[in-house]
C-alpha cells in the first residue's frame, strides 16, 4: 500500500464544475490521484462519478476549475488528448469495434509499422503478448463480435495496457465479469499499482471496493463529500456518506416481500413447455396475482431468453401461454402489451429509454402508445402521472423537462420503470432492473416493486445479484445451461442454499 | 474391438479438427462471405452467358472490355467504398464527375496544358468532397443531405462551365483511351490501368494504414473509435475527400472515353456506384467490406450490361436485374449480421 501523502499527485482536479441543460452535474469538486494507489470513486447514480471521469478523459469540457497532470495544467478537448497525457480508460459499456479483430482492437492506433504499412504479423504478436500478460489466450485474428461481453471487457483492459498509461481509469469494469475473472483483473490491478500506475476504480460492489482500494473519494449529488483512506472508512459510514441517510429500507423491503401468496386461483400468466430450439429447452412458468417470481441462474443460463419468449420478443417454437386461464398467442411484443404484460429490457440504453426525449415524454410514451396515437392524453393528466412517478421513484433531478440522455443510469432506469408502470400492467417483467446502479436507486426501485406487488401486481424479477432475488421474490425459478432446473420458495432458502442449488441441483439424477 | 474404438476415436478427432478449423475460419473471415457470394455470382453470370450465347462470351476481348468500358465506374466505386465503410453515403459523385469533366475540357479548350487541367480536375473533385465532409463532421449534417447538396452544387457548376458538350482534342487525354496495350488477345488501355491502380492503392490504404483502419473502426462504432483516441474527424472528412478526388479522376476517364465532355454526363451514376459497392459485399451500415469486393461489384454490373447488349434486350431489364441483385444482397447481408449478433 502506498498511502504516503508525500508522493506528488499525478492527477489534481480543483474546483471542477460542469453544467448540462437543467442539471448541475458537478459542483466545485476536487479530486486527487497519486501514483501507486487504487483510488475508488464512490457515489449514488447521478452523484457525478461518470461526469468526473469524462471530464478527466476529455470527453466533456469543464465549465470552471482546473485539471493538472503530473503538475502540468492541461485542457483536454478530445479523448486522444487525454491518452497522450497518459490517461487510459476502460468504460462500463465496452467501447471497442466488434467488426474488427481482437488483435486490432487492442492495437488500433498503435500498430507497429514496417515502411509505410502496418506490420500485421507484429501487430498480432504484440496483441497476443498483451493478452498473455492478463493470462488470456485468444485467437487475436478472430472477430471481436464472436466473443462474450466479459471477454470483450478484458480485451478493452488489454488495450489500456498498450498505452503504457500512468493513469488507468476503470469505470465499472467488473459488472459483466464472473468471480474468477474479477480475481484475475484484481491481480493485474495490483501488479500495475506496484509498478506506480495510478488507478481510478469505480464499482457498485462494495466488497470489491474494499478488497482492492487504498483510498476512497465519495461524491453526492454532484458535490464532494470527502476523501478517506480505506482503513478509516467502515462500510456503514461509506454507505451513509453516499446516500446521506441511514438505510434500513432494504431490510424493510425483505420483510414486506416475505408473505404468503394464494396460489389456489388461476395464475395471471401461465406458460407451459415454452421453448425454442438452440435457445431454451421447454420450461414451465406461472405467476400469480401479487407474486414476485425471481429468476436466478448464471449469465447466459437462459434467464433473458425465457422472458423474451414469454413476451413474444423472440418467437417460441413450442409451448403455450395462458393469460388468466385463457389461451393466447404472443408472437409479438404488441400482443403481450395488449394482454397487459410489460417487459423492461436489460439493455436500457438500446431497448429502453429514448435519450433525446425529456423525462416526461419518456414516461408518457408507453401510456400514449397503449391508448392509440390519435387519442391524445390531456396535458393535465400527463403532468399528473409524470409528477406522481417522479416523486414515487425519486427521479433525480426531479425535473420533468430534463433530457433523459443527461440523467445517470439509475435515474434512466427509474424513468423506464415509470413508463411501464404508467401503462398499468398486470404482469411486469423486469430484466436486470438494478444492474449498474447504486444502493440508493436500487432501494427506490425495489421498494416500489414490492409495494406494487403487495397491491396485486404480478412481477417476474431477473437479477444477477442473488441476494436481491431472494429479497424481492416469493418464489425463485432456477435456470442452468438454457434449461429450467427447478423452483425454490424464497422463505425457506438462504443465499448459500440458492448458490448450491444453481451449481449442483439435478446433477445426481443426470448421472 | 479395441482397434475399432481407436479408429472411431481417430476419425472423430479428425472431424473435430476439421470442424474447429471451420470455426476458426468463420470467426476470422465471416465478414468476407458477402464478397465471396459476389464473386460466385460473377462466375455464374459468366457461365450462364457463355451457355446462352453458345460460347461467344468468355473470351479475352469481352473481359478486357469489361474493364475498359467501366473504368470510370470502378474509380467511383472505390471512392464510394471509403465513404460507405464509415457508415456514410456520397450522392454527389455523378455530378462531380460531370463537373470535373467539363472543367478539364474547358481548360484544355482554352489552351491550358494537361499539367494544369488534370490537377485542376482532381482538386475540383477533392474540394467538393471536403465541403461535404466538413458539413457531415463539423456541422452534424446527415451524409445523405450533405452529399445531396454536393450533387446539386456539382451539377450546377457543370452547367456554369458550359451548357453544351465540349470536344477534347488534347493528344495526352486522347492517348489515355486510344492506346491499346496488347498481350495476346488481352487488351488494356491506360484508363484501365489507372482504374486498377486506384483499386490497388485503395486496398493498401484501407488495410495497411492507420487511416484506413480508422475508417473501419468508425464504421464499427464511431463513439468507440473516438474514445479509443483515434483521429475520427480527420478520417471521416478524409473519406469524403477521397470520394471527391475519385470522382474528379472518373471525370478525366469518362472525358477520355468519350473524347468530349457533356454537362449531363453521369446523371444517376452515383446510384450505379452505390449498387456496385453493395453488391460487392460492403455493408451499408459501415465497418465491413472490401475495395476488391467493390471491383467485383462493378464487374457484375458491367457483365449484366454486356449480356443485355449482346441479347439486344431492352435496357430497362438492366435496371430490373440490378435492382433484384441489390435486394438479394441486402437480404444476405442482413442475414449475416443477424447471425453474427446471434452467436454472441
Amino acid at each position: 500500500m502506498n498511502a504516503d501523502t508525500e508522493v506528488p499527485p499525478i492527477v489534481e482536479m480543483r474546483g471542477i464544475t460542469i453544467r448540462f441543460p437543467g442539471v448541475l452535474a458537478l459542483d466545485d469538486v476536487d479530486f486527487t490521484l497519486r501514483p501507486g494507489e487504487v483510488h475508488s470513486l464512490m457515489g449514488e447514480n447521478g452523484a457525478g462519478k461518470s461526469t468526473l471521469i469524462k471530464a478527466l478523459t476529455g470527453v466533456y469540457g469543464i465549465d470552471s476549475g482546473s485539471i493538472s497532470i503530473a503538475g502540468e495544467r492541461q485542457t483536454f478537448s478530445t479523448a486522444s488528448d487525454a491518452q497522450d497525457a497518459g490517461i487510459s480508460t476502460v468504460y462500463q459499456e465496452v467501447n471497442l469495434c466488434t467488426n474488427l479483430t481482437v488483435g486490432e482492437n487492442i492495437m488500433l492506433g498503435h500498430e507497429p509499422r514496417r515502411g509505410t504499412g502496418i506490420d500485421w504479423r507484429a501487430t498480432h504478436a504484440e496483441a497476443a503478448r498483451h493478452l498473455a500478460s492478463l493470462g488470456l489466450e485468444l485467437d487475436t485474428r478472430s472477430m471481436l463480435a464472436h466473443h462474450s461481453i466479459a471477454i470483450q471487457q478484458l480485451v478493452a483492459i488489454s488495450r489500456a495496457m498498450v498505452l503504457d498509461a500512468k493513469v488507468l481509469i476503470l469505470d465499472e469494469p467488473t459488472s459483466s465479469l464472473d468471480r474468477g475473472e474479477v480475481e484475475q483483473l484484481f491481480g493485474i490491478m495490483r501488479d500495475l499499482r506496484d509498478k506506480g500506475v495510478a488507478i481510478l476504480f469505480v464499482s457498485h460492489f462494495l466488497d470489491q471496493v474494499y478488497e482492492i482500494s487504498d483510498r476512497i473519494t465519495v461524491l453526492r449529488n454532484g458535490a464532494l463529500v470527502g476523501e478517506y483512506p480505506v482503513a478509516e472508512l467502515p462500510r456503514d459510514a461509506l454507505v451513509t456518506k453516499m446516500i446521506g441517510r441511514e438505510l434500513a429500507d432494504l431490510a424493510a423491503i425483505a420483510s414486506s416481500s416475505h408473505r404468503d401468496i394464494d396460489r389456489s386461483g388461476t395464475p395471471v400468466v401461465k406458460a407451459t413447455g415454452l421453448g425454442r430450439r438452440g435457445v431454451l429447452e421447454p420450461a414451465d412458468l406461472e405467476v400469480y396475482e401479487g407474486e414476485v417470481v425471481g429468476i436466478a441462474g448464471l449469465l447466459g443460463s437462459g434467464r433473458t431468453e425465457l422472458v423474451r419468449l414469454l413476451y413474444g420478443a423472440d418467437r417460441a417454437d413450442e409451448g403455450t401461454v395462458e393469460v388468466h386461464g385463457e389461451h393466447v398467442r404472443l408472437h409479438q411484443p404488441r400482443h403481450a402489451i395488449d394482454h397487459r404484460i410489460s417487459l423492461s429490457s436489460e439493455n436500457r440504453r438500446e431497448e429502453g429509454v429514448v435519450a433525446d426525449l425529456t423525462v416526461a415524454e419518456n414516461i408518457v410514451l408507453g401510456m400514449q402508445a397503449r391508448q392509440g396515437w390519435l387519442r391524445k392524453i390531456p396535458k393535465k393528466d400527463q403532468d399528473a402521472v409524470v409528477q406522481e412517478y417522479i416523486d414515487a421513484l425519486g427521479v433525480r433531478p426531479a425535473n420533468p423537462h430534463a433530457l433523459v440522455g443527461n440523467l445517470s443510469g439509475g435515474n434512466q432506469q427509474k424513468v423506464l420503470l415509470a413508463r411501464w408502470l404508467a401503462t398499468a400492467p398486470e404482469l411486469l417483467v423486469l430484466d436486470e432492473p438494478t444492474r449498474g446502479i447504486d444502493v440508493g436507486a436500487k432501494a427506490d426501485i425495489q421498494r416500489k416493486v414490492a409495494e406494487l406487488s403487495a397491491q396485486g401486481l404480478a412481477v417476474i424479477f431477473i437479477s444477477s445479484e442473488l441476494e436481491e432475488v431472494l429479497r424481492m421474490a416469493q418464489r425463485v425459478v432456477v435456470l442452468r445451461d438454457r434449461k429450467k432446473i427447478g423452483e425454490l420458495e424464497a422463505s425457506t432458502t438462504d443465499l448459500d442454499g440458492l448458490i448450491d442449488y444453481i451449481a449442483n441441483a439435478g446433477e445426481g439424477s443426470a448421472a | 474391438m479395441a482397434a475399432m474404438t481407436t479408429t472411431t476415436a481417430r476419425a472423430g478427432g479428425r472431424a473435430d479438427r476439421a470442424s474447429s478449423r471451420v470455426q476458426t475460419f468463420l470467426s476470422r473471415h465471416g465478414g468476407m462471405m458477402p464478397t465471396f457470394a459476389a464473386a460466385l455470382i460473377l462466375v455464374l453470370l459468366f457461365i450462364g452467358a457463355e451457355a446462352f450465347l453458345r460460347g461467344d462470351f468468355i473470351k479475352p476481348l469481352t473481359i478486357s472490355n469489361l474493364l475498359i468500358n467501366n473504368a470510370y465506374l470502378l474509380v467511383l466505386a472505390v471512392g464510394m467504398t471509403f465513404v460507405i465503410l464509415t457508415g456514410g453515403i456520397d450522392l454527389s459523385v455523378g455530378s462531380v464527375m460531370a463537373f470535373t469533366g467539363m472543367l478539364g475540357a474547358k481548360l484544355l479548350a482554352d489552351g491550358l496544358p494537361v499539367a494544369i487541367a488534370i490537377p485542376a480536375m482532381l482538386l475540383g473533385g477533392a474540394a467538393i468532397g471536403l465541403f461535404i465532409g466538413i458539413l457531415v463532421q463539423y456541422f452534424g449534417v446527415q451524409p445523405f443531405i450533405a452529399s445531396l447538396a454536393g450533387l446539386f452544387l456539382g451539377r450546377g457548376l457543370a452547367f456554369i462551365v458550359s451548357l453544351n458538350s465540349i470536344k477534347v482534342e488534347d493528344p495526352a487525354v486522347l492517348w489515355l483511351q486510344s492506346t491499346r496495350w496488347k498481350l495476346g488477345d488481352w487488351v488494356v488501355t491506360p484508363t484501365g490501368i489507372i482504374a486498377l491502380a486506384t483499386v490497388a492503392i485503395a486496398a493498401f490504404v484501407l488495410h495497411l494504414t492507420r487511416f484506413g483502419r480508422t475508417i473501419y473502426a468508425i464504421g464499427g462504432s464511431e463513439q468507440s473509435a473516438r474514445l479509443m483516441g483515434l483521429k475520427v474527424g480527420r478520417a471521416k472528412v478524409g473519406a469524403y475527400v477521397i470520394s471527391g478526388t475519385c470522382a474528379g479522376l472518373a471525370g478525366l476517364l469518362l472525358t477520355a472515353y468519350a473524347n468530349s465532355s457533356y454537362p449531363r454526363n453521369g446523371i444517376g451514376t452515383e446510384l450505379d456506384a452505390i449498387a456496385a459497392v453493395v453488391i460487392g459485399g460492403t455493408l451499408l451500415t459501415g465497418g465491413r467490406g472490401y475495395v476488391l469486393g467493390s471491383m467485383i461489384g462493378v464487374f457484375v454490373y458491367g457483365t449484366i450490361k454486356t449480356i443485355i447488349n449482346f441479347m439486344g434486350a431492352e435496357q430497362a431489364w438492366m435496371q430490373i436485374i440490378v435492382g433484384a441483385l441489390l435486394l438479394l444482397f441486402i437480404v444476405v447481408q442482413r442475414a449475416i449480421v443477424a447471425r453474427a449478433e446471434g452467436r454472441r
